[in-house]
């Protein structure tokens, strides 16, 4: 029943693209029941009727990119009993983390006719290299399944399913034919945590790794299949430099095509 | 017209394969088997003829397949595909029941068993010798009722292959190519020396009678011959070999041999293998409540003892590396197999070779280490 005892919900914004706090409006069916068992306290996507801390549950979707954020993230953690990280950008450092690999300034002096206006930090960081993080959601963007099943968690006490095996397990559970075997399209899916349910080798799509490295990635096992397939050292690096470029398994993939291959 | 009986032969004209078909259909079954999809021959639900492979084949090799036509019009030209039957009795996803809460208490509500019984149209040799494999497993301590429910209506009408892949070896395995006693029905598709025609062996009543639906004629002389030369012919092109001989001991003595940690530098450990073979059978269960908290189903998915969490126990896994996982997967399959259920656990299918992505050849590592049983690691301690 809707009363004053309902978990208080937050939803937070930091450096990310809002699609990860969309798939929460999108769980049409299941809004109702979530809003009937949480009580959105904060929710700017949503309503702008925001409540004050503290939060029994807070979803943080974006990566830390400005000083600024790398304080206010400490504020939410302190105000939150449960801080779920949700989406590549807060759980690895998303796309925008291709500036670790690269030379800030560099591109401030590039980009902005005034530098000196911008004050920005010189890598971009998962959240969790900045507070303990309870439970993380990967992919760019999450999967609604995912959410409700941790929302349902939190709510019953109990361990959330959120298996961190390969997406091939999801692939052959689904009943796919393997891209990479039967028709030599290079897949991340072998070294790629599950959770998306293989959609992209289902529509005949190498996996992207939008959801990041699995529980216990081999990606050095996966480089020499790559390569035999034709792919160039320089598309082997950017393969791995997308969504989850900074999860530390695959920045060391990316890094060791890269030492391979010396500088550009 | 006389029934037939168990252990006769007849003759199935190509062109009245349709009508075989109906007699399935006809017969309440729903009938599943081989089918292109997806740039493979992949098991699913046959709806008319044209639903099988008709005139295709394919290319397979350790980490790669290909579809590929045929010159003929042969209806199971082909070997095995990245799916088992295993799919059908043991699926990757199944609810096992259900809990409704029920005042301070709760029920539970078992699954109703499926009303409609399959018909497996183009089980080979191996795929029978991996079935009598999962009956064992599925019939320990307590039978697994989704299984065996499915399992027992089914009918099998195996299909003798007309070639090996370079990836089987069941001739290594014992399994076949020859289909034993364990079908309903056995065709052998016969190309050549007449009609495009079928030798149909029945090897249960139910079979029998779901051919006495079907017009077929006594088997001439000739057709048991043409039958056993294609036997002949697939055993002696068999693409690989193991030799089973002293290989539990060898496992099971050897757990520090350095292949271990040769071949798990090259193992991605992720699942393919076990999820393609047919007598892989492990799996995990979870609880999925509803939002309200009234509502709680069961569901059991195949899982892998390739993933980490797989062997969690108490606080840690304990086959924290990669070496040890791939070392627990062979192990058992060719070695304590043999204590736990009384044969081995490969039937020489091949698919864990196609379908390893990196090329990971199980007949290609039991050999070397029967090629240097009492190798020691020279660098490096073992993980
Ligand atoms: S298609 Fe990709 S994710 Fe699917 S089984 Fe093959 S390698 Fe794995
Ligand atoms: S271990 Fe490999 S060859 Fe043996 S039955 Fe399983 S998939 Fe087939
Ligand atoms: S042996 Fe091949 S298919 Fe099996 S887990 Fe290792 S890499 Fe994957």
């Amino acid at each position: 029943m809707p009363g004053p005892s309902r978990p208080r919900l937050a939803v937070w914004k930091f450096a990310s693209c809002d699609g990860c706090q969309l798939t929460m409006l999108d769980c049409e069916d299941e809004l109702l029941p979530i809003a009937d068992r949480v009580e959105i306290a904060n929710f700017h996507e949503a309503s702008s009727a925001v409540g004050d801390g503290p939060y029994d549950i807070s979803l943080v979707e974006g990566s830390i990119t400005v000083p600024e954020d790398a304080a206010r993230i400490r504020e939410i953690r302190a105000q939150s009993r449960f801080l779920v990280t949700i989406g590549a950008c807060a759980t690895s450092g998303g796309i925008q983390a291709l500036r670790n690999f690269a030379d800030v300034e560099e591109f401030r002096r590039v980009v902005y006719a005034r530098p000196e206006y911008l004050r920005t930090l010189a890598t971009s960081t998962p959240i969790a290299a900045h507070v303990p993080v309870d439970a993380e959601l990967r992919g760019c963007p999450i999967h609604k399944a995912q959410l409700l099943e941790l929302l349902g968690a939190i709510l019953s006490g109990r361990r959330p399913n959120l298996p961190a095996d390969s997406v091939c397990i999801e692939c052959k559970r689904r009943g796919n034919v393997c891209v990479l075997v039967a028709r030599g399209t290079p897949c991340l899916g072998p070294v790629t945590h599950a959770g998306c349910g293989a959609i992209c080798p289902a529509f005949h799509r190498g996996c992207y790794g939008c959801f990041g490295p699995s529980e216990a990635p081999v990606p050095d096992a996966l480089l020499p299949k790559l390569e035999a397939l034709g792919m160039r050292p320089e598309e082997l690096e950017r393969f791995f430099q997308t969504f989850n470029a900074a999860a530390p398994a695959f920045r060391a993939a990316s890094e060791s095509v890269r030492n391979r291959r010396g500088p550009p | 017209m006389t029934p037939s009986v168990v252990g006769d032969r007849r003759t199935l004209l190509r062109s009245d394969f349709p009508q075989f078909l109906r007699a399935l259909w006809n017969g309440g079954y729903r009938v599943v088997g081989p089918t292109v999809r997806d740039g493979a021959i992949v098991l699913g639900e046959l709806r008319e003829e044209a639903d099988l492979p008709i005139g295709w084949t394919e290319r397979q090799e350790a980490g790669t397949y290909r579809l590929a036509p045929r010159e003929d019009a042969a209806l199971f030209g082909f070997t095995t595909g990245p799916h088992s039957w295993k799919k059908y009795l043991f699926p990757p996803r199944e609810r096992l029941w259900t809990a409704e809460a029920e005042g301070s208490s709760f029920r539970v509500v078992p699954e109703p068993s499926d009303p409609v019984p399959y018909a497996f149209l183009g089980m080979r040799a191996c795929d029978l010798a991996a079935l009598q494999i999962t009956d064992r497993v599925f019939d320990r301590a307590v039978a697994d009722p989704g299984y065996h429910g499915r399992r027992a209506r089914a009918l099998r009408i195996a299909v003798v292959c007309g070639h090996a892949a370079p990836t089987c070896f069941c001739v290594s395995m014992g399994t076949g190519p020859g289909v034993g006693r364990d079908h309903d029905l056995k065709l052998t598709e016969l190309l050549d020396g007449g009609p495009h025609r079928f030798l149909v062996e029945i090897g249960s009543s139910v079979g029998a009678a779901v051919l006495d639906r079907v017009p077929t004629r006594p088997a001439a002389s000739a057709d048991p011959t043409a039958a056993e030369q294609v036997v002949a012919r697939t055993a002696a092109g068999m693409g690989r070999h193991l030799d089973p001989t002293g290989v539990r001991d060898l496992l099971l003595g050897h757990p520090d041999h350095p292949r271990w940690t040769v071949v798990a530098a090259r193992c991605l450990g992720c699942t393919n293998c076990t999820m393609a073979c047919p007598t892989c059978f492990c799996s995990t269960t979870e609880e999925i409540p509803d939002l309200y908290g009234d509502r709680s189903e069961k569901w059991r998915r195949w899982d892998s003892c390739f993933n980490l969490e797989f062997s969690h126990l108490h606080g840690h896994p304990v086959r924290p590396s990669g070496r040890s996982r791939y070392r627990q997967w062979l192990t058992h399959k060719l070695a304590s197999w043999h204590d736990q259920f009384g044969s081995s656990g490969c039937v020489g299918c091949g698919r864990c070779i196609t379908w390893c992505p990196v090329q990971i050849d199980l007949t290609e590592e039991v050999r070397a280490m029967q090629a240097d049983p009492d190798a020691v690691q020279t660098t490096g301690a073992p993980p």
